[in-house]
This record gives C-alpha cells, sequence and structure tokens, in this order.
C-alpha cells in the first residue's frame, strides 16, 4: 500500500477544516485535507451533489462569500483535497523498530510521526457491493495533524420519533443543501438550539410551511450573560435575521414546549406539543396537536471527538452535557502533535470554527518549521504561534474569546433538563439499531443494577449497533441516571470492511514476529 | 450498615458471581462488592467462551471439563436467558502438519475425558459452510460452549441473592490477632465478615498486596472486532489449530490466531490477540489487521463484512498460566478466586464450587493443590 506523507493532516472539510488547511498551505506546509465527503463544505458548506446541477447554491446558505473566501485559499495554499476519505483511525507511529519513512527529505526526526487510516469510498454508500472497487483501505502519513471533525446531532428520543417523516434538524437543513431536498409540505422544526431557527428559515425560504417552532428552552437563559451577547452583535444580528425570517413567515415560535409524542399509521401525520416545567417535564394536560408531514427535530450538537479520545486525548464536559475536547491555548489537544479546531472544542459554530482552524495553523507551522523546546501555554501570550503575525494572532485570539464566551452562554441555555425522560414511554423504542425500548433500559438499571450508560449497553445492546450509541448515547446516559455525558469511545470511527483491515498490509508501525516454536 | 455476612466477595465479575452463587447455596450470607459496576472489568469485555478444546490435559482441563457441566446446569437454572449455546467448537489445520499436530493433542485431551471427533476435510463443510476451501482438516468438540458473559454475571449474582454493592473499592484488609481476616475497609466505611473472597480478576494482585501478600496477576491484551449483524454464517466457535500454542505462550509480543464465531444477537466475534502490555486500551492497528487477515483466512466470505466495533479488554493471568483457586495459607479468612486468564467465563462455576466448599470446609470436587494462591511466595508455595 502508498504511504503519502504530509507535514499536516487535516481531518474533516467544514469550515474550521477549510481554514486550517488553507492557512498551513499559504504557510508553507506540505497539506492533505481529508473528508468523506466527496465535495468541500462540511455540514455547514453543504453542496449540492455536482449531478443536480445547482445554479445558485448559495441561496440556500448563510454567510457564502466566507465560504467562496475560504475556497480560494485552499488553492492558494496547494492543499491536497482527498475526498471520500473515511478516516477510521489516528495512530502513532515509529513506536521504534521501523526503518523507512521516519526520515523525512528536508526534515527533522523528532516529533513523531502519524499515521491516518482512512478507507476510501462512496460518502455513506454500501461500499463493496457488486463487485466494483468497494473501499480501498488507504494510510495518510503525516508530521502533525489538525482534528476539525465536527459535531453530529444529539437527538432525544419521544414516542413516535421513528415514524417515517420524523428527521434530525440538522438533516432537514442538509438535505436542503445538498440534495435540494424539502423533508415535507408542512414541518414541525423542534427540539432545542439556535440551529433550529436557521432550519425553519431555510424550510421557509425554499417554500415549505412551517406551522411552529418548538424550543424546550426559554431564551431567557441568554439573559444571564449580557456581556457574551454584548460582545457578539454579529450573532445577535444573525438570530434577528433568523426572527425576521420567522415573523415574515409568519411562523410562531413556542419556547419551553417539546413534541413529545408523533403520530401517523405509514408516516407521521401529526404530533403533540406538551408545555416543560422548568425541570423539562411534560405539563400534565397541557398537550396540543399539530398536524404536519414531517419534523424536523435535534437538541443541540454533540462534538465528534472519537478519532482523538482513540488516541487518549483529554476531554471536558460542556455546559449541555456533552464531552469536548480540553485544548490548550494554540488549539492542541493533550497529545502533543495533534490539534483539534471547530466543534469538536465545544459547539460554538462557523465564524470560531473558522478562527481557531487558523489559529492551529499558525501554531502548527511554528511548530513544524522551528522546533525546539516547546514552551508551556499561556492563555495571554500563546507561545507557539508564528512570532510575524502578531496583529493577525492577536485579532483571532480575540474573536476566539469573544465567540467561545457566546458559545458557553448558549450550551448552558439550551441544557437538556434532567426531567425530559418523563415523556418516554416503557415502549419507546430508544435504540434503534438493536431495538431496545425505555421499559427495557429502566428494567437494567432497577432490577440488574446497571448504574451507568456502560453497564446498561452490555445488559441491554443498547447502543451496541450500527450507529454506536450516535443516536440513543444520550437517552441511554440519562436512564442509567449516571449523570455523565456520553462516552465517546469508538475505537473504530467508521465502519470498516474485513477485507480492507486485513489489507492495511504490514509496514504501518511494528510489525512484531509471531513467536511460536 | 446491615447485619454482618458470613463472606465478603470482592468483584462483581462472573468470578465473583459464581463464587457468591455456590457459597449462598451452601447457606452463607454474602456480600459482594466492586469498585465498578457490575462486568466492569474482563467479564464485560470478553466474548464468552466456554471452551475444553484449548487446554492440554491437566488440572486447568479437569477444572474446565467439571464447569462445562456445571454451566449446562446453570443455563437451566437461571431465570432468564444468558445466551448460552452448546454449539460446539471447530479446530482447523491448515496443513498436514499443523493436522498431525492437533491430533496428537486431541488423542491426548479424548484419554483426559474431552469428547474429539475428528472432521476429515471433505466434511469441513458439512459443519462449516462457509469455511475456507484446502483445509486439512479439524477436530469438533461438541463440548465447547459460549454464554453472554455480563448478563450471565448480573443474572448470577440477582439468583444468589447476595447483597450487591456496586462502586465500592476496597482500600483495605482489616485483620485480626494472628493476621486473620476480620472484613474489609471501603471508602464508606468497615465491613466485618470472617471471610473474604479476592475475585478482584486483574486487579487481584493489588487486593492480595493489601492483605500484604505476592500473588503476581497481570493483564494480558486481546482486542476483539464486532462485526455488523449477520444471520448465521458461523454456526460453531472456529479457530485456527495455532490458537493453542498462542495460549500456552510466555511471549509479551503480539500473538494472533483467529476465533471466529457467531452470536444470537447477530454480530461475528473475531478474536483472542495476546499481548502484555499493561493496562494499556490504545487501538492496535497490527492487532486488528492481523485479527481480520486471520479471519477472512478461515471465512473468507467475511472479507466483505464490516467491522462496526473493536475493543480492548485485559486478561488477568499468573506466570503459569493457572489461576488461584483456594484459601490462602499465609493469611487465615482470606481466598483467592482470580488469575483465570481468558478462561474467567469457563471456570467460573467450578471456581465458585471449589470456594464454597473451602468456605463451608467440605471437600472441593478435585485436586486443588496446582492453584495454590501461595505458589509464587519465595520459598514457599508448591
Amino acid at each position: 500500500m502508498v504511504t503519502e506523507s504530509y507535514d499536516l493532516v487535516v481531518v474533516g472539510a467544514g469550515p474550521a477544516g477549510l481554514a486550517g488547511a488553507g492557512a498551513a498551505g499559504q504557510l508553507g506546509l506540505r497539506v492533505a485535507l481529508l473528508d468523506m465527503a466527496e465535495r468541500i463544505g462540511g455540514q455547514f458548506y453543504r453542496q449540492p451533489a455536482a449531478a443536480l446541477g445547482a445554479t445558485r447554491p448559495q441561496a440556500l446558505h448563510h454567510d457564502w462569500d466566507a465560504f467562496v473566501a475560504l475556497r480560494g485559499r485552499l488553492a492558494a495554499g496547494r492543499v491536497e483535497h482527498l475526498g471520500r476519505h473515511h478516516v477510521w483511525a489516528v495512530e502513532r507511529d515509529g513506536d521504534g523498530g521501523r526503518g523507512g519513512p521516519g526520515e523525512r527529505p528536508g526534515g527533522r526526526r523528532g516529533d513523531g510521526e502519524w499515521v491516518v487510516h482512512a478507507v476510501v469510498g462512496e460518502d455513506g454508500g454500501e461500499g463493496g457491493e457488486g463487485g466494483g472497487e468497494g473501499r480501498r483501505a488507504v494510510r495518510v502519513r503525516a508530521r502533525a495533524v489538525l482534528l476539525a471533525t465536527g459535531a453530529y446531532e444529539r437527538q432525544l428520543p419521544f414516542p413516535g420519533w421513528t415514524l417515517p417523516g420524523v428527521v434530525g434538524a440538522g438533516g432537514a437543513q442538509a438535505m436542503l443543501k445538498g440534495g435540494l431536498v424539502r423533508p415535507g409540505k408542512r414541518v414541525v422544526v423542534a427540539g432545542s438550539g439556535p440551529l433550529l431557527l436557521a432550519v425553519a428559515s431555510s424550510l421557509a425560504s425554499a417554500g415549505v410551511e412551517v406551522p411552529a417552532v418548538i424550543e424546550a428552552s426559554g431564551y431567557l437563559g441568554y439573559a444571564r450573560h449580557p456581556r457574551a451577547l454584548a460582545a457578539n452583535p454579529r450573532k445577535l444580528a444573525e438570530g434577528l435575521t433568523h426572527g425576521a425570517a420567522l415573523l415574515r413567515h409568519r411562523i410562531p415560535l413556542r419556547t419551553r414546549s417539546a413534541v413529545t409524542e408523533a403520530y401517523g399509521s405509514e408516516r407521521v401525520e401529526a404530533v403533540t406539543v406538551s408545555r416543560l416545567d422548568a425541570r423539562w417535564r411534560p405539563v400534565p394536560g397541557s398537550g396540543r396537536r399539530i398536524a404536519c408531514d414531517a419534523l424536523a427535530v435535534g437538541h443541540g450538537l454533540v462534538p465528534g471527538i472519537e478519532l482523538a479520545t482513540t488516541l487518549g486525548c483529554a476531554t471536558r464536559s460542556t455546559a449541555d452535557n456533552t464531552l469536548a475536547l480540553r485544548l490548550s491555548s494554540t488549539q492542541e489537544t493533550s497529545v502533543r502533535g495533534i490539534w483539534a479546531a471547530g466543534e469538536v472544542g465545544g459547539v460554538a459554530g462557523a465564524q470560531l470554527a473558522c478562527a481557531e482552524g487558523e489559529l492551529a495553523a499558525l501554531a502548527i507551522a511554528a511548530r513544524l518549521t522551528k522546533p525546539g523546546p516547546y514552551a508551556g501555554p499561556d492563555p495571554r501570550r500563546p507561545s507557539g504561534l508564528d512570532p510575524g503575525r502578531p496583529a493577525r494572532v492577536g485579532q483571532l485570539l480575540s474573536r476566539r474569546a469573544r465567540l467561545r464566551a457566546f458559545a458557553e452562554a448558549m450550551a448552558a441555555a439550551h441544557a437538556p433538563g434532567p426531567g425530559w425522560t418523563d415523556w418516554l414511554s416503557d415502549d419507546t423504542e430508544v435504540c434503534r439499531c438493536e431495538e431496545v425500548t425505555a421499559g427495557r433500559i429502566r428494567a437494567a438499571v432497577t432490577d440488574e443494577g446497571a448504574r451507568d450508560a456502560r453497564t446498561v449497553k452490555l445488559f441491554t445492546r443498547a447502543g451496541m449497533g450500527w450507529c454506536q450509541g450516535r443516536m440513543c448515547g444520550a437517552a441511554v446516559s440519562c436512564l442509567a441516571g449516571d449523570g455523565q455525558p456520553p462516552a465517546q469511545r469508538r475505537p473504530l470511527a467508521v465502519p470498516v470492511t474485513l477485507g480492507a483491515l486485513a489489507a492495511e498490509g504490514p509496514g504501518c508501525g511494528q510489525e512484531p514476529s509471531r513467536s511460536q516454536t | 450498615m446491615t447485619s454482618t455476612p458470613d463472606v465478603i466477595v470482592v468483584g462483581a465479575g462472573i468470578v465473583g458471581a459464581a463464587c457468591a452463587h455456590y457459597a449462598a447455596r451452601a447457606g452463607l450470607k454474602v456480600t459482594v462488592l466492586d469498585r465498578g459496576p457490575v462486568a466492569g472489568g474482563t467479564t464485560g469485555s470478553g466474548e464468552g467462551n466456554l471452551l475444553v478444546s484449548d487446554k492440554a490435559p491437566g488440572p486447568e482441563l479437569e477444572l474446565a471439563l467439571q464447569s462445562a457441566e456445571l454451566w449446562r446446569e446453570l443455563a437451566e437454572q437461571l431465570p432468564r436467558g444468558v445466551e448460552y449455546e452448546p454449539k460446539g467448537g471447530l479446530v482447523v489445520a491448515s496443513d498436514e502438519a499443523a493436522l498431525t499436530a492437533l491430533r496428537t493433542f486431541a488423542a491426548a485431551q479424548e484419554k483426559a475425558g474431552v469428547t474429539v471427533r475428528e472432521v476429515p476435510a471433505d466434511r469441513l463443510p458439512h459443519l462449516e459452510p462457509h469455511l475456507a476451501p484446502g483445509l486439512a482438516g479439524g477436530v469438533h468438540y461438541p463440548q465447547d460452549a459460549q454464554v453472554m458473559p455480563a448478563l450471565a454475571a448480573a443474572r448470577l449474582l440477582r439468583a444468589s441473592g447476595a447483597e450487591l454493592r456496586p462502586g465500592q473499592e476496597v482500600t483495605g484488609l482489616l485483620t485480626g490477632p494472628g493476621g486473620a481476616v476480620r472484613g474489609v475497609r471501603t471508602a464508606s466505611g468497615v465491613l466485618h465478615a470472617p471471610y473474604v473472597v479476592n475475585a478482584a480478576g486483574t486487579w487481584g494482585g493489588e487486593l492480595a498486596r493489601l492483605a500484604g501478600v505476592l500473588l503476581p496477576v497481570l493483564p494480558r491484551r486481546g482486542f476483539v472486532l464486532v462485526t455488523e449483524p449477520l444471520p448465521r454464517v458461523v454456526r460453531h466457535k472456529v479457530y485456527a489449530a495455532d490458537y493453542v500454542a498462542d495460549v500456552a505462550s510466555d511471549s509479551a509480543a503480539l500473538q494472533t490466531s483467529p476465533v471466529v464465531e457467531g452470536t444470537p444477537a447477530g454480530p461475528v466475534l473475531i478474536g483472542a490477540s495476546r499481548e502484555r502490555v499493561g493496562f494499556d486500551r490504545t487501538l492496535s492497528v497490527p492487532a486488528l489487521r492481523r485479527l481480520a487477515a486471520g479471519a477472512t483466512a478461515l471465512f473468507p466470505v467475511l472479507a466483505g463484512v464490516r467491522v462496526i466495533r473493536t475493543y480492548a479488554g485485559f486478561r488477568p493471568y499468573l506466570p503459569d498460566h493457572l489461576p488461584a483457586i483456594g484459601a490462602d495459607p499465609r493469611v487465615p479468612g482470606l481466598l483467592h478466586a482470580c488469575g483465570h486468564e481468558g478462561a474467567g467465563i469457563g471456570l467460573a462455576p467450578v471456581t465458585g464450587r471449589i470456594i464454597a466448599e473451602c468456605l463451608v470446609g467440605g471437600q472441593p470436587p478435585l485436586d486443588i493443590s496446582p492453584f495454590d494462591p501461595a505458589r509464587f511466595e519465595a520459598g514457599g508455595g508448591a
């Protein structure tokens, strides 16, 4: 197997990865940008498939100009974009015993290198079918890795959530942006978080009727963070834009409410919306039906950090009970040589992702071009950043601080209340892959002594299936009552065929000899 | 604190559960402590192998044969399914040399009481239709079985009626005059009992150290690959004859010989890498690669099947690859039931029975001197 070597591998071609790869390329590093999709942009700047022949993809996007700028820098920096690369693991290389590519042309040994393992194939496709190319295993070697793997949507189950026509809020947005498909004609948007307003506004602009936006939190939570709000006029303006779109399309916003049940025979035909108390328990008798043919629902985003946790990178709990990576002032994880930017460090949106991606690129370039002892991080004057560009660094640092503060305020305001599990009936399927109900999980806790998500998983198989707990993780943790954010340990970040794994071939890392006599 | 138990079992894995079960059946009042949850250690990471096929004649095989019988009984007694499957094992040899060695091994096992049936090459497809062509032959072991280990531990504990206290780490052993055990200390207080059973698995050595004695339990890492759910493409527990050599090896380096099996839930499990690397959970791509290569060599049909997860576990082993089972002659009141390496699920029931007999002063069901917990003490033991 051929192994290409780069100075930097960036995993993820969303805002953070694009900004990081572009900046690093312009600083003279040899950069590869890997992403599972064919086209760059990630979820935020998701582009329609070329075959759809969209003439104005920007119509569905916020901030398309920023994307055009990022794309330009990528080209200027001669970044190698490797699309349809599903990265399943990052591994430390050179643990000894291996000759060969450790020595780089013109490079230094020292920090060691990383091997990024990926399979190449269709985006989400059924690789290997029909005797075609299938998924090919590839390895890419790098002196530094920037993880910009974004986030996925958090789902809190409710009776009826498995009906056709119930889609993720982010999923609805992706359908519009990527496939130019409307999820329905009359779509209720529900859940919690700022994404709901953007989704409702996009749906309405695409001609979809949105009978209501149902937000589980109150927006009063923001008022507790007046300084974070005042420092972020652009964020407020964004919110106002979406708010104005709701007004223009006469979409009512109902706060402190949730969709507590969906109905329908073939697909969703109506939902029940209930008022919630301060702990997110449904208020008895407050339910009201809304007819619809689709429901777009999501409760915020969860950082996609499994590549990092497998490497042992340290994590922190966020205000809305997810795990994010613990990062240094220069965006480095606790594992030297592994950097991260964007949602993986805590969900905060595209603007912050771009600032962090660029900061990481500056720090990585400084590290790789000026080897030497690393001075410890100092939040006010981070060392290791390119000293040649103090103005730019200062600008990025203050932008990061401001946007992080805003994100923390938002996370706190939209954190799920502990009472939401009250809307689960015992026969509600919580783990869809393994068909495990809330009742079965409750029995594992009360009858079998499971007190944490891992033990619930062992006893019930909840989270063992195809999605590896990405869909049910939050719910299982809450039902287990351990009060911890769901663990994000998935040593295989994406499924890999046995054939592809077997074809990894020796030469990667150390190949220990069999000791049988 | 509730009234004083007769015995404290430290460890809520499968071995602790079996000790609790048989001790309770012998009329003792049992409390089980664990620093984590039920099945939080090796039990929760195991495939649930109940094997006689991989054991050479000797004390461990005697344990395994008795335990296989006990598992059959338990599977009928336990209130709800623990996914017990008496599916049998199939060991295959890739060439004539391996087959000759396998035959010799099997013949010795047969003398020791194992049921073995040689399977000529042309009969292999009848047992496993998807096996690779060109194998030299194999041996079928009908006594091999499988169980879902975490569920088995939970159900066994519950059936035992023992008091379960998860999340309580033992921080010290209480001793009385003459050094006899009087109970344990935990973060939340002390618990008195005249007997303490060390069923702490990989941490068994630590618990022994708290008692001031040596029991050199070490971790031996293994990775398991779990595929997407499939219809039954693998019917038995199938492995290559090299596995036996790997199990018995003393090498610290990575060894892999694939053990492939289907499960009632659908996924195929591919196991059996072995390395001594301490408690390091770091993903080892070479280990995964070799497991995958070995499995697809046995079952080419698996090449297009996706692995959806992998995990590491740590087998608790002792230098001579035999467990420590029985009373510790150095500390009155302390008993050990740990160090079963990769065979703990299979050997749990017989271990529990031995411990129960030791506790009530009965006769163990077999000679337990090879498992003497003091055998590693310099100048002492066997």
